[in-house]
Formats: C-alpha cells, structure tokens, sequence
C-alpha cells in the first residue's frame, strides 16, 4: 500500500516539476510548483514525519509560492507574455540531466546507494517536541549557522531593493509600461 | 484489509462536514438578521416551507425569524443561470472556487469540539494540529487569487492581488500570537506538542484569555483580516471593487466562495475558542460539571457550540458596527503595529516561563 502510494506521489512530482520548466506560462508554472511541494508534503507523511510535512506545505505551498504569483501577477498583468526557452538553455539543462541520471546509475551499479535500513529518524522527527530538542541541542550550530546565512541574505536583499546596486528601477520601469 | 475503520471514519467526516456546512448556512441567515437588528430591519422574514410553514403558531413564528430562508439561498444557487464571462481563462476560473472550499473544509479535521471521558471528540487528533490548521488555511489564499486574476477584468484582479498580499501579512502575526499559548499549554516534561486538545485541557482552572489577553486581541484582529471580515475585507471591498475577486462568479461557483468564506468563520470561531475561552470548560475557577459517558460528550460539545456562535456573533457585530480601514492602513497595522506586537509578547512570555520555572519548580 505505501509502496504503490509512494510510486504515485513520486510520479506526480516528478511529472509537475517537469512542467514548472516547461510551461510558457508563468502562472502555470507557479501553480505546478505547488503541486510538487504538496506531492513532496505527501513523501514526508508516508515517512511518518508529519511536522516538516506540515511546515513544507505551510512555508513553501502556503507563502512562498503566493509570494511568487503575486510578483509574476503585478510585473505581468496581461498573462499572456509567454516565455520561449532558448536553445542553449534547454540544452544545457539536457545534459545537467543527463549527467544526473548517469550519476545515479552509477551509483547505484556500485553497490553503495541501495535502499538502506530503516534509520531512527521517526523517532526524532515524528514528535514535534523531540524534532525541537534535537534542533536546540544537537543540530544547534547548523541551526545558527542557516539563521546567519538567512539573515545576511535578507539585509542583502533589503539594501539591493533600498537601491544600492539597484535592480528597482528596472522593475519600476516595467510597471510604467505596463501603466501605460 | 480491515475496511470497517475507514467506513466509520469516513462516516464521522461525512457528519462533521455536514454538520459544519450547515451552521455556515444559518450564520448567513444571522448576518442578514443581526444585520437586520442594527439597523433597524426585520432581515429575511418571508420564505415559508410549504407543510411547516403553514403548521398555525410555530410555523408562522420560523417564519418569521427567517428559519427557511438558507434552504431557499441554497436552491437559488443550484438552480441560477451560470453565466461564464468570454473574457476569463477558463482553467482557472473553474479551478479557484474549488481551490477556496476545500482547505475551508479540511481544517475541521483536527479542532476538537468535546470531551467524553477524557478522549477529545475530534476527527483526528494530532500531536501538530495548530500547524496543521495554519497550513491548510494558509492554502485557502490560492482561491482568492486564482479568482482574481483568472476573472482578467480590473475590480477582480484589485481584489485579488489586495487578499493575497493582506493574508500574508497577517499570517505571521496570527502564528507568532497562538505560541505563548502553546508554551504555556505545555508543563515541562510533558509530550503533548502543538495538540488542540492539551491546551483545552490546561485551561480548566483559568481560561488562556484572562492572563494572555495580549496574544487573544492579536490573534483576534489577525483572525478578522485572514477571513477577509469588515474592517478588513479588502478582497471584496464593494463599495470601491463591486464585488472584489468574485465579481465575474455566478450561480453554484459564488455560491462556494460563499459558503467557504462562513466556513472559515465558524472553523474560526472555533479555535479562538479552543485556544483562548477555554473549549468546553465551565467557567474559570468552577470544574466541569460534565458527567461521563455520552450525556457528557453531548453536554461538552453544546457548550463548546454555545463558546463559537458567541464569536460569531461578535464577528458580525463588528462587521456592521465598524467602517472599513483604507488598505495602506490594514498593511501599516499588519507590518508596523501588530507583528513587532506579537514578537515582544513571544518573547516576554518565553522569559517569562523561563524566570517561573527556576524559580517556583
């Protein structure tokens, strides 16, 4: 049952991140970001750990992605402005993929990446409370060493949109067209 | 496969959803009648039901409080012409109002609505329902938007890109303000996480209001902008956006944006309840006079029932008694005034808890 439920929600996101890169449309790929991260909410219950279950659908589905439709919305009120992939894009992004695959194929003709027993993870995970203490005590320097790096890229993002090596004006010019 | 599990539950889903849906209806015939009462109306007092509405004395008077008017609102929407506009793109214009009923009717899985001998009366009882009611409700601003922008006309799209921005806003405020809650709800050493129904049950002395009135207000004002209520419904707004994101909505597929709108009230009204008035305890200082077995669990969930259409009403009271904030105002007291609120009440709570337990325990 939770193998046949795994193999859905995998191909599901794995089809709907497909087409996050693939739609002209940018509100489609917004919309088929969220179905992946959904999918990917739906992985972490099938491995008993509800809480980042929770939290990926509630930071990534629940604020992100709105974050992302509502730039994509306001710099791009017609919808209709769509995208054309470039060659060199879409051939590099072939052989990034080529390369993955192979990467994992090799792997896993070595030997080395077969499944692994169950590790003790749903002890730590499962309860909210134990995810916490684990957090605060044993993981504590990752822990800081992510909120700095958080914190740097905030200042650095509000110091870029306050115009210091300014990327504002070209948005700013953008909706003066659209105004138009 | 056992399948008898899953058919009771799915029973109990069915019930609770139908049940929910059924209060969400009669809080709109409440709207139009507290609406009605303020300003010096009857309300809908006309719509009779044809065998008991002609029963002499009793159907005259359900007659007269408007008892039958949300089965013939109801009949209105299923029957209406559904009028699609040539100009929306159809995918999502048929996708958002689904998008907007759904989370509205998976929060209910986990708020606890009574007690029977010490078991929570509950569909699921999770170790993280709190998050878990955020996150889903969370996906509910998809609706809103999806109406807007799909409608591809100027009042929807206003009306949209206003919700999307005013729900974030208050997101953050509404999670910071329900954690001194949670930290207070849980004795150290005790297992019980983000559940709803622990912090129920650590309010049976003194109700989580009385000494955080704080994070309740926050959690209040937050409450009102995240169901999109007067004084801050900017996604509808109809005296500036006609109708806000729903404007290019008929028949069936308003008639859903409605319904998850009353939801979200009631779902609502029942966690400010949960968290902050005590659930189904008495009153502060008395026990529960709930005695055990199925009587118990009836009397809890009426009380508890009672606890949320008093915040019912309290919405629609405010919704016709206060005029409507401009929307810079509703995004200054999101940013300025009610998230460095809730912030400082986090962490004076948390000092708080800290100094309490060297000292006393």
């Amino acid at each position: 049952m939770e193998d046949i439920l795994f193999y859905i929600f995998s191909a599901g996101i794995l089809v709907s991140a497909f087409l996050v890169v693939a739609s002209r449309n940018p509100v489609n790929g917004a919309m088929f970001l969220i179905v992946a991260f959904v999918g990917i909410a739906a992985l972490f219950v099938l491995l008993e750990s509800f809480f980042l279950a929770v939290i990926q659908v509630l930071v990534y589905a629940g604020a992100v992605v709105v974050l992302f439709l509502f730039v994509i919305m306001l710099l791009d009120v017609e919808g209709s402005e769509k995208i054309r992939p470039r060659v060199l894009s879409v051939v590099a992004g072939s052989l990034a993929f080529a390369l993955m695959v192979l990467g994992v194929l090799a792997l896993f003709a070595s030997g080395l990446g077969g499944p692994e027993p169950d590790l003790p993870i749903q002890t730590a995970a499962a309860l909210s409370r134990n995810f916490g203490y684990e957090l605060f005590t044993k993981y504590m320097l990752a822990f800081q060493l992510i909120g700095f790096l958080l914190l740097a890229a905030m200042v650095g993002v509000i110091y870029i949109s306050k115009g210091g090596q300014s990327t504002a004006p070209q948005s700013v010019k953008k909706g003066e067209e659209v105004a138009q | 496969m056992n399948y008898l599990p899953v058919l009771i539950a799915l029973i109990k889903a069915v019930l609770m959803v139908a049940v929910v849906v059924v209060i969400a209806a009669y809080a709109v015939l409440a709207e139009r009648k507290i609406a009605g009462w303020i300003q010096g109306r009857y309300g809908p007092n006309r719509t009779a039901f044809p065998v008991i509405g002609y029963i002499p004395i009793l159907g005259k008077m359900l007659t007269r409080l408007g008892v039958f008017q949300p089965v013939a609102d109801g009949l209105k929407f299923i029957f209406k012409e559904d009028p699609i506009p040539g100009h929306v793109n159809l995918v999502y214009y048929f996708l958002a109002p689904c998008v907007a009923f759904i989370p509205a009717m998976t929060t209910m899985a986990v708020l606890p609505f009574g007690e029977m001998d010490g078991q929570p009366l509950v569909l699921a009882n999770l170790d993280i329902g709190m998050l878990f009611l955020l996150a889903v409700s969370s996906l509910g601003v998809y609706g809103i938007i999806l109406a807007g922008w799909s409608a591809n006309s100027k009042y929807p799209f206003l009306g949209g890109i206003r919700g999307s921005a005013q729900m974030i806003s208050y997101e953050l405020a509404m999670g910071l303000s329900i954690l001194p809650a949670f930290l207070w709800a849980n004795a150290p050493g005790s297992e019980t996480g983000m559940s709803l129904f622990n912090v129920v049950q650590s309010q049976d002395q003194l109700w989580m209001v009385i000494w955080q009135p704080l994070s309740a207000l926050i959690f209040l004002v937050a409450l009102f902008a995240e169901t999109n209520r007067l004084p801050f419904d900017m996604p509808e707004a109809e005296t500036e956006l006609v109708a806000g994101y729903n404007t290019e909505y008929g028949s069936m597929k308003f008639g859903l944006f409605f319904v998850a709108e009353y939801t979200h009230i009631v779902i609502g009204s029942g966690v400010l309840t949960v968290l902050f008035l005590g659930g189904w305890n008495f009153f502060p200082g008395l026990p529960s006079p709930w005695p055990g077995g199925w009587v118990g669990g009836v009397l809890s969930t009426l009380w508890f029932l009672l606890k949320v259409f008093t915040v019912v009403f309290f919405f629609m009271w405010i919704r016709w008694t206060l005029p409507r904030f401009r929307y810079d105002q509703v995004m200054r007291l999101g940013w300025t005034v009610l998230l460095p609120l809730a912030l400082a009440n986090l962490v004076l709570n948390a000092i708080f808890i800290a100094l309490f337990d060297n000292w006393f325990v």
